[in-house]
């Protein structure tokens, strides 16, 4: 039996907005992944803490404030200081095209924005995880 | 129609209320006649249809479906109880409902000016949008703030930016409508400060505070501290606004939040309801009489995309709030127990993609609100599943609350459905799914002690998960997501950058210079010591808010005592 895909799905910033999060969490568990959630009101210390000490293949961030710009890069400075660098970080919510590049170029893998189908995230956590 | 049908929200037996059904020779020739033949040669498009929260629709309704309905105590008269046919004897050919455009970015300068345009365009009223450090009780230069200043909402840390917030807006004239929870009773405080500057009188002036932490606990999750010591500065405002503004709502019990979360339509009305009968219970606990603080509960429902099943919603709602006032807390005053309610488009039925098509998915929304009777409305923007919205995309917005108005002719009667075989039939059927929910959260022992055994949140999040699943499958479509795709230009959208942080921290800095510090340090003492007694809070706010103390500093007054809550996330 292959080792399960491990799974962080975290929600940082202020925000209580979880359906997306939690509908993620459970479709990606549905999928036969091990999935890991952080709960509300995550700082970008304590994901790259939980994403560690979990030893997460992913990491899913839930952000539908505006505050990816944010968030992001910091997380992105703390994971690569802590040595995770071969973790996929992708994000979900609601995110402004024109700020997808400067994500990306940060080094989120893939951002899923509103109306994104289950199936499609599946298939690209697959797709990313066996081509590592 | 059998009730074993309506206690399953969630797994549906459609056939129940057909075996029920004692259909008229005339219609039983009908299936005969026409119907057999016509299914024989042209079968249905689906074997089963349902509405967007996967309850069964019938083919077709008639006399059948309402054996035992009366209309004179089931629809009764509009003005008059149960309200089925809505709160005022002409309804909205006396007043049009108040349109009311919920907005806030950026710094209270920026809102000013967006509150001050929106009023120019015809809008009758405001609603406020605070950001997520506001909502949380952070000033904007928090630490955890970075990020979220002025992005979701206005920023708002003290009374000195509440006053420019509403510069040149005549609260003695203006309703305003204040989307703020956990902290509810602070800006309620900035609020009631700046009326006062401009010499408007307390018992005239008029508004909505959302003021609901139930759904924050169940749904929205912009909580601070735990249920006890929140109910308690709930039930002080009810005590201080009964006393001092009695034409101020001092909640607004949403079901709003619970909705976008993923619930049904019953689980929206019944979680909302129950809601609030919590309050009023809490209330009456505190010894307050139930119609001196009652009338000033108001409600706000979500206007989701399935016409009749919203417009059913709002008729049963009125139906239930009569009931449980009169029956459960012996109201006596029409003011208590005929719901009066604001509604606003479903946020999460917009789409990303072809965004133009949201236009008419808000409209839609809207009708069916109107159809139902509200009191107010908002209804919201295109671009809203990419940013807050731009200018251009509000008006639109409110353009399609004054076509509704003023075109359609959708307002010129009193409760145009009212006796609709189909549209009684869902409100009679809304209504009894709502009651085995109420009494399920009963004999739970009260919304709280579901809140705390994550009842309603379970519910919840299962109904969402189902809907995704239906999407995913495509046994539901969303036009432009999982049917009918094509490819967009992206959209011209409104950008908050972090100059609006950056400006909100030198305010504050200027404003901790200049205040009295030590007038602020003895207001929030008084405040701190307080809070562990039983008085009631309001006047040590108000006092604490007068002396420029920030929403930080009274929200962590608060903190020292109260502590703060953490949910158990059930995924």
């Amino acid at each position: 039996m292959t080792k399960k895909i491990r799974v962080l799905i975290a929600k940082p910033g202020l925000d209580g907005h979880d359906r997306g999060a939690k509908v993620i969490a459970r479709a990606l568990r549905d999928a036969g992944m091990e999935v890991i959630y952080t709960g509300l009101r995550q700082t970008p210390e304590m994901i790259a803490s939980a994403a560690v000490q979990e030893d997460v293949d992913v990491i899913g961030l839930s952000i539908l404030s505006g505050a990816h710009n944010t968030i992001c890069p910091q997380l992105m400075k703390l994971l690569h200081d802590k040595g995770m660098n071969d973790v996929t970080v992708l994000v979900g919510g609601i995110i402004p095209e024109a700020d997808i590049p400067a994500l990306k170029q940060a080094g989120i893998a893939q951002i899923f924005l509103p109306g994104t189908s289950t199936q499609d995230i599946v298939d690209f956590i697959h797709r990313r995880t066996t081509a590592a | 129609m059998s009730d074993s049908r309506q206690s399953k929200t969630q797994t549906i037996a459609p056939a129940d209320s057909a075996a029920l059904r004692k259909p008229s020779e005339r219609e039983l020739a009908w299936e005969k006649n026409t119907l057999q033949p016509t299914l024989q040669k042209n079968p249905e498009r689906q074997a089963e249809f349902t509405t967007i929260s996967g309850y069964p629709i019938r083919r077709l309704y008639t006399p059948a479906d309402l054996a035992g309905w009366d209309p004179d105590t089931d629809l009764g008269q509009p003005g008059e109880p149960p309200y089925t046919r809505g709160i005022h004897a002409t309804m909205h050919r006396g007043r049009l409902w108040t349109m009311r455009q919920f907005a806030g970015f950026g710094t209270a300068e920026d809102t000013n000016q967006r509150f001050r345009y929106l009023l120019a365009q015809g809008q009758s009223g405001l609603s406020t949008a605070f950001d997520l450090p506001t909502l949380m009780g952070y000033d904007s230069d928090h630490p955890l703030s970075e990020g979220e200043v002025g992005k979701c909402g206005v920023a708002i840390s003290s009374l000195a930016d509440m006053e420019v917030l509403f510069d040149q807006i005549p609260l003695a004239d203006v309703t305003t409508s204040m989307t703020i929870n956990s902290p509810a009773a602070v800006i309620w405080a900035m609020y009631l400060a700046v009326a006062e500057k401009q010499e408007a009188d307390w018992k005239k002036i008029s508004g909505t505070l959302q003021n609901d932490i139930l759904k924050e606990y169940i749904a929205q999750k912009e909580y601070i501290y735990p249920p006890e010591p929140s109910m308690r500065l709930v039930i002080d405002t009810f005590e201080f606004g009964a006393k001092n503004t009695p034409k101020f709502n001092t909640i607004s019990i949403s079901g709003y939040h619970i909705r976008e979360a993923g619930s049904t339509a019953i689980q929206e009305l019944a979680f909302t309801l129950r809601d609030g009968m919590e309050y009023v219970e809490w209330g009456l606990r505190r010894g307050l009489e139930i119609d001196e603080f009652a009338p000033q509960l108001s409600f706000f429902f979500n206007a989701h995309s399935d016409f009749f099943e919203e417009i059913a919603k709002y008729r049963a709602a009125r139906r239930i709030w009569h009931k449980a006032m009169t029956e459960r807390y012996g109201s006596k005053s029409a003011r208590s127990y005929a719901l009066r309610f604001h509604a606003q488009t479903a946020g999460c039925s917009l789409t990303a993609q072809q965004p133009y098509n949201n236009v008419v998915r808000t409209a839609l929304q809207a009708l069916a609100a109107v159809l139902g009777g509200t009191q107010s409305l908002h209804t919201n923007s295109l671009d809203e599943a990419w940013a807050l919205p731009t200018e251009f995309a509000a008006t639109i917005a409110l353009r399609t609350q004054q076509i509704i108005a003023h075109e359609t002719g959708v307002p010129n009667t009193v409760d145009p459905l009212g006796g609709s075989y189909f549209v009684e039939t869902l409100t009679n059927e809304v209504e009894r799914g709502a009651w085995d929910y109420i009494r399920k959260i009963d004999a739970l022992g009260g919304m709280v002690a579901a809140i705390e055994r994550g009842f309603p949140q379970r519910e919840i999040a299962e109904a969402s998960y189902r809907y995704q699943r239906e999407l995913d499958n495509k046994e539901k479509l969303m036009v432009g997501v999982n049917a009918f795709v094509s490819e967009e230009k992206p959209l011209e959208i409104l950008q908050i950058d972090e100059t609006v942080a950056h400006r909100q921290a030198a305010r504050l800095k200027k404003l901790r210079a200049e205040r009295s510090g030590d007038e602020v340090a003895r207001r929030l003492s008084a405040l701190r010591n307080a809070t562990k007694g039983k008085d009631n809070l309001m006047p040590f706010i108000y006092d604490a808010v007068k002396a420029y103390a920030t929403l930080g500093e009274i929200c962590d007054a608060m903190r020292d005592t109260f502590g703060t809550y953490e949910e158990v996330a059930i995924t």
